[in-house]
Parts: structure tokens; C-alpha cells; sequence
């Protein structure tokens, strides 16, 4: 086996499956640094958002584009819904309560999914497939891959540009820093925090989207993709934007790294132990300016 | 009203005596339920004991220490592992759980050292990634039984003469549960139990106070998975098998439910939360398209809308929207889950007709 000489391939697969870790990442950081809630049920939202886009396109009989629009418009329905529903209802709010109030919601969300649309795992079909590759340099790039990649950085930079040049995304961020002044500064605090979960659903399911097809269709499919999306969020410092994004390559990379040199079958260890060791050196991530708590 | 006025009250092992005078009826008529009742009753009231056992440790942590855990089905697993595999090594049962408390503790004590930097968000992705990764290990690891588990040695141990298997281990776990309430209600009345809740209600404040973080959110950690990881080892004979991909995300979360819909921070809430769920999950695991025709005046259209648009097999997920609707409800509604309503009640009644 040629050691050195498959790196830039495993360093290639492993950039596309972070850049999907990346966007779950974006979607965790959305909510968490404007409402200070951690999303548990991100992976699952995005889920049934990809169920939903695979019923349009196979049921449906719609073009492929117009059905991923759709799950993508489902997804954002399902965030806000979620939000307006549950979150905002919540009697006497810690932090404790609201992250339950996220797993009750992942619960719902997972049960009807599985209910409605069984365990077996099902193929999204897409104009791009996974066989299609091109190889350049010695790397065997897939379609399906290329597009990955170049989809989350499309988005990845939309994101950038949408949260720190516009002014719903000025308006965010006030609200994570004081809620009750950004409310007195006149800006509409609980819609705000509407539209960070619709945002943080619709760039999640477009990571479901990614996911869908690169694997299979099924109720566990976004467990092990959020899990490495959290670990991504965390190694960025949970507030930071560009950090998400860093983290979400490096784990990616880490974990085809690991794959490839020691064992496959342990790679999902990979993300905990980097969080962990993360934490152990630099709690506050890597791009994210040090919390102080204040007595 | 529920003040208590002295020092030497909060000291009581019971409030009051009539208290104590019900649980240890209560206590006798569970201890007698082998002589009279048949082997589903017993493993039905054996599942809810584990859970409890599970529940009230978890509730150490989350209810009296205020920190969150979402990993305890791999304290959960380790308990069970743990426990088979000594078992089957030679080792007897009574040993092996106890070593197996050890095992778990020690796990839970090297969990709960990142817990002193993190808090809230972090502590509950950290905890997260150890239950998946406890359960990864387990189902990839060759000496730990692959993806099939171990088998599970015969349950030998006699505690009455001529009791069969079924009637040994409902004691067994019976004798462990309430250890497990009385081990619990105890901590609370000591040193420890104290420093645990003013870690909770502040941190910073019981620093302060001389209480070391340290020690006490490491030992909160620990003591949780002790209790956590003897009930996974009575699981483990319980059901008679070891199977690595029920130690799960959704196990997690489930413990975590029964404890907030039974109310975090007392003895009876958990009780009530894995009663609850234990329950629920008996019931919707085996539901069928047929329950819903005995549903009145629309069973049969219900029945049928479901069977046009649900999967028939996927019928046994519909336990997890119940138990996510619960949970939301709980927290929107009552925050304190049943023991808030059970406070509530008896507020009421005591200052009638106010």
C-alpha cells in the first residue's frame, strides 16, 4: 500500500464529508449564538426534510431541483413552526429546559419519520452519480463529491456574507448579545429568533440533502453527521461562524485520516476525542474569542 | 409550608412517621409478589425497578448537582458488559455487579473531569459524544461480542429456596432498587448531598463556601454511573441478552425523560417518571393497527388513514412521539413534571378552602 501516495486522496473525501459536518456545524452556531440553545433536533429536522424532498421527487413526480426546493421550503417551515410552537411556550426558560424542549422535538420529529416511512433505507436518486467520477492529479474525484463540496461553500459563503453584512444578521447577533436592549433598539427579538431557526433548518437540510444521496435514506441516517456537526461546533468555539466552518473540515479530515492509517471501524470515535482534547487545551475553540463568566 | 424548621427535621430519614410506616408496606407488599404472582407481572415490575434505578441515579446528577447528561445508556452499557463478562468468567453475581458500580463509577468519574471546565451546552455534546462512542466500541469490538453481544451466563444465584429463575432475580433487583433509594435518600442528608445542591444553585457561591468543584462534580459523576451501571448489569439477565445497538441515542434520552417528567431534584419524581415511561413503553411497543378500531366512533377511519399513509412497520416508533410530547408538554406546562403537579395538589387540599 502506498502510504504517502494516497493522501491527497483521503485528505480529498475527507474535505467532502466535512464540508457536509461543516454546514450541520453552521446550523447548530446559527441558533446557538442567537437564542443560546443548543439544536438537538437539528440532524433529525434535517431528516424528515430530506424524506420530505425523496416523497416530491419519487411520489411527486417533480423535477429534481424544484424537489430539493421543496424540502428546503419544508425545512424552513419546520424550524420556524418548531420555534413559534414549542420554544417560545416555554414556562420559566433555563438553558437545561430549552435543550430538553430540543430533544422532546427530536423525539417527535424521529418517531413520525419512522413511523410514516418505515426503517428500510432508500436511494435518493440525483442527476449526480456517486459513480461519476474525474480523476485529476492521481485523485479520484466524484461527481457527487465535487458537488458537495462546492454546494457547502456556495452556501457556507451566502451564510457569511447574509449574517455579517445584512441586517437581519446585525440584528442576530444583538439579540444573542443583550435581548431585552435589542428589543428597546426596536428590533422584533422573537421573530428574529423565528427566522435563526428557520435559517439554521433550511442550511441543515440542505446538509440532509448532501447526506441523502452519498448514503441512504433512512430515520438514522443524520445521527452520526450531527454528532460530528456538534464536535465541528464546539472545535470552532460554538459562537463563531468561520469556526463551524474550519472545524467541520478538520474533523472531516481527521476522520478519513484516521480511517485510512489505523481503523475503520472506530472513525466515529474520531470527533469525540477531538472535542475532548480540544476542550482539555483551549475551551473556547479555536476562533472564538475566551468567555469569561462574570459573578 | 413545606418548610422545614430545624436542622434535625431535614435530618430524618422519613418526614413523618406515617411516611415511613407506607413505605415499608409498601415495601413488604413488593417483596411478597413472587409468592402470589406470575412471571409477567414480575418482569414487568422488574423493568420499572431498573429503570427507577437508572432514574434516580441520573437524577443525582441532573436534579441535585444540576448538570446534564445525555450518554447514561453508556454508563448503562458499561454496567451490563461489565457484569456479563465477569459472570461469565466465573465470577459470582452479587460480585460481579458490584465490581461492575466500580467499573461505571470509574467512567463516569473520568466523564465528569472535562465536566468542571464546561457547562450546559458543552457538557451536554461531550456526554453526547461518550454515550455514541461507548456504544460504537461495544457493537465494533470483537472482544466485547461484536455486533450479536455477549451471551449471558445462567442467573445461579438462590436468595429463597425453591424459587425459580424469575423469582430470584426480581428480588434481586428489587433488593438493588430499594438500596438504591435509601443509598440515595441517605447521600442527601449528609455533607455530600449538601454540596451537590449548592453546586447546583451556584457554583461560584459554594466555591466560596469551601466546597470543592472538583471533588463534588466528579463524585456526582461517579455516583451516577454506579447506580446506572448496576442497573445495566440486572438489565443484562433481565432480558436475557446483550445487544450493543439498545444502549443508543434514544436510550439516553428516554433515561433523561423519566427523570424530567417525573421532576428533577427529589426521590419520588424519578420514581414517577420511570413508572411513566416504563409503562408507556410496554404498552406502545406492541401497538398494532388494530388498537386504533378501538378507538370510539372514528376507530375504523382512523385505522384506515393510517394504514393509507403510515407504515405499518414502523408502528412501534409512534412511542417516541408520545414520549417527545410528553416531554415538551412537561417543560411548557409544568417544569417541575409530576412532582410539581403532586406539590401542587397537595398545596391545594392543605390550605382548603383558601
Amino acid at each position: 500500500m502506498d502510504i504517502l501516495g494516497n493522501l491527497p486522496q483521503v485528505l480529498f473525501s475527507g474535505l467532502a464529508a466535512g464540508s457536509v459536518y461543516a454546514l450541520v456545524a453552521l446550523a447548530m452556531v446559527i441558533i446557538y449564538r442567537t437564542t443560546e440553545v443548543l439544536n438537538f433536533a437539528q440532524g433529525d429536522m434535517a431528516m424528515m426534510s430530506t424524506y420530505v424532498g425523496l416523497g416530491l421527487l419519487v411520489a411527486g413526480g417533480l423535477p429534481f431541483f424544484w424537489a430539493m426546493l421543496g424540502a428546503l421550503a419544508f425545512a424552513a417551515a419546520l424550524g420556524a413552526f418548531s420555534e413559534f410552537a414549542f420554544l417560545r411556550r416555554a414556562k420559566e426558560p433555563t438553558v437545561l429546559g430549552l435543550i430538553i424542549i430540543t430533544l422532546g422535538i427530536e423525539m417527535i420529529v424521529f418517531g413520525f419519520a419512522s413511523w410514516k416511512w418505515g426503517g428500510d433505507p432508500r436511494d435518493l436518486p440525483t442527476p449526480l452519480s456517486p459513480a461519476d467520477v474525474v480523476v485529476i492529479g492521481g485523485v479520484i474525484m466524484s461527481y457527487l463529491e465535487l458537488a458537495t463540496i462546492a454546494i457547502s461553500a456556495t452556501t457556507i459563503s451566502a451564510l457569511f456574507l447574509f449574517l455579517n453584512r445584512s441586517k437581519a444578521g446585525l440584528a442576530m447577533r444583538a439579540t444573542q448579545q443583550n435581548r431585552a436592549v435589542a428589543r428597546l433598539m426596536g428590533i422584533r427579538v422573537r421573530r428574529v429568533e423565528m427566522g435563526a431557526w428557520a435559517l439554521a433548518a433550511v442550511i441543515g437540510g440542505i446538509a440532509g440533502l448532501l447526506v441523502g444521496p452519498a448514503t441512504t435514506v433512512e430515520p438514522y441516517m443524520m445521527w452520526d453527521p450531527m454528532m460530528k456537526g456538534f464536535a465541528a461546533a464546539v472545535l470552532g468555539g460554538m459562537t463563531s461562524l468561520a469556526g463551524a466552518a474550519l472545524g467541520g473540515a478538520i474533523i472531516g479530515i481527521i476522520e478519513n485520516l484516521f480511517g485510512f492509517y489505523v481503523s475503520t471501524a472506530f472513525k466515529s470515535v474520531v470527533p469525540f476525542a477531538a472535542i475532548l482534547l480540544m476542550l482539555a487545551i483551549k475551551p473556547s475553540g479555536l476562533l472564538a474569542r475566551h468567555y469569561v463568566k462574570k459573578v | 409550608m413545606d418548610m422545614k424548621r430545624s436542622y434535625y427535621r431535614d435530618l430524618r430519614l422519613f418526614d413523618t412517621w406515617p411516611l415511613g410506616l407506607w413505605l415499608v408496606v409498601c415495601a413488604a407488599l413488593l417483596a411478597l409478589v413472587p409468592f402470589f404472582a406470575g412471571n409477567y407481572l414480575m418482569y414487568v415490575l422488574g423493568y420499572i425497578a431498573i429503570n427507577a434505578m437508572v432514574a434516580l441515579g441520573l437524577n443525582v446528577l441532573v436534579g441535585y448537582t444540576g448538570q446534564i447528561s445525555l450518554g447514561h445508556a453508556g454508563f448503562f452499557a458499561i454496567g451490563a458488559y461489565a457484569t456479563v463478562l465477569l459472570a461469565k468468567a466465573g465470577v459470582p453475581i452479587p460480585l460481579a455487579l458490584v465490581a461492575a458500580a466500580f467499573i461505571a463509577a470509574a467512567f463516569g468519574f473520568l466523564l465528569g473531569l472535562p465536566a468542571l471546565r464546561l457547562e450546559g451546552p458543552y457538557l451536554a455534546v461531550i456526554t453526547l459524544g461518550f454515550g455514541l462512542t461507548v456504544e460504537n466500541i461495544f457493537a465494533k469490538a470483537e472482544f466485547f461480542g461484536g455486533a450479536t453481544g455477549p451471551s449471558v451466563p445462567p442467573f445461579s444465584l438462590s436468595l429463597w429456596p425453591g424459587f425459580s429463575r424469575e423469582q430470584n432475580l426480581y428480588w434481586l433487583i428489587m433488593l438493588c432498587a430499594g438500596g438504591t433509594i435509601l443509598a440515595i435518600r441517605n447521600l442527601m442528608r449528609t455533607r455530600v448531598g449538601r454540596a451537590f445542591v449548592a453546586i447546583r444553585d451556584s457554583d461560584v457561591a459554594a466555591a466560596c463556601a469551601g466546597v470543592d468543584l472538583t471533588w463534588y462534580k466528579t463524585l456526582a459523576f461517579a455516583v451516577s454511573a454506579a447506580f446506572t451501571g448496576v442497573a445495566g448489569g440486572l438489565f443484562a439477565f433481565h432480558l436475557g441478552q446483550v445487544d450493543p445497538t439498545t444502549f443508543n441515542l434514544m436510550l439516553s434520552i428516554l433515561f433523561l425523560a423519566m427523570v424530567v417528567i417525573g421532576g428533577v431534584g427529589s426521590i419520588l419524581g424519578p420514581l414517577l417518571g420511570a413508572v411513566t415511561i416504563s409503562l408507556l413503553n410496554l404498552k406502545l411497543k406492541g401497538l398494532k393497527l388494530a388498537d386504533f378500531e378501538q378507538i370510539p366512533l372514528a376507530g375504523k377511519e382512523i385505522a384506515g388513514f393510517i394504514s393509507r399513509h403510515f407504515m405499518e412497520t414502523g408502528m412501534a416508533n409512534i412511542q417516541f412521539i408520545v414520549y417527545g410530547g410528553i416531554l415538551v408538554l412537561i417543560m411548557v406546562f409544568e417544569p417541575l413534571g409530576l412532582y410539581g403537579l403532586w406539590i401542587r395538589a397537595k398545596r391545594y387540599w392543605r390550605t382548603w378552602p383558601l
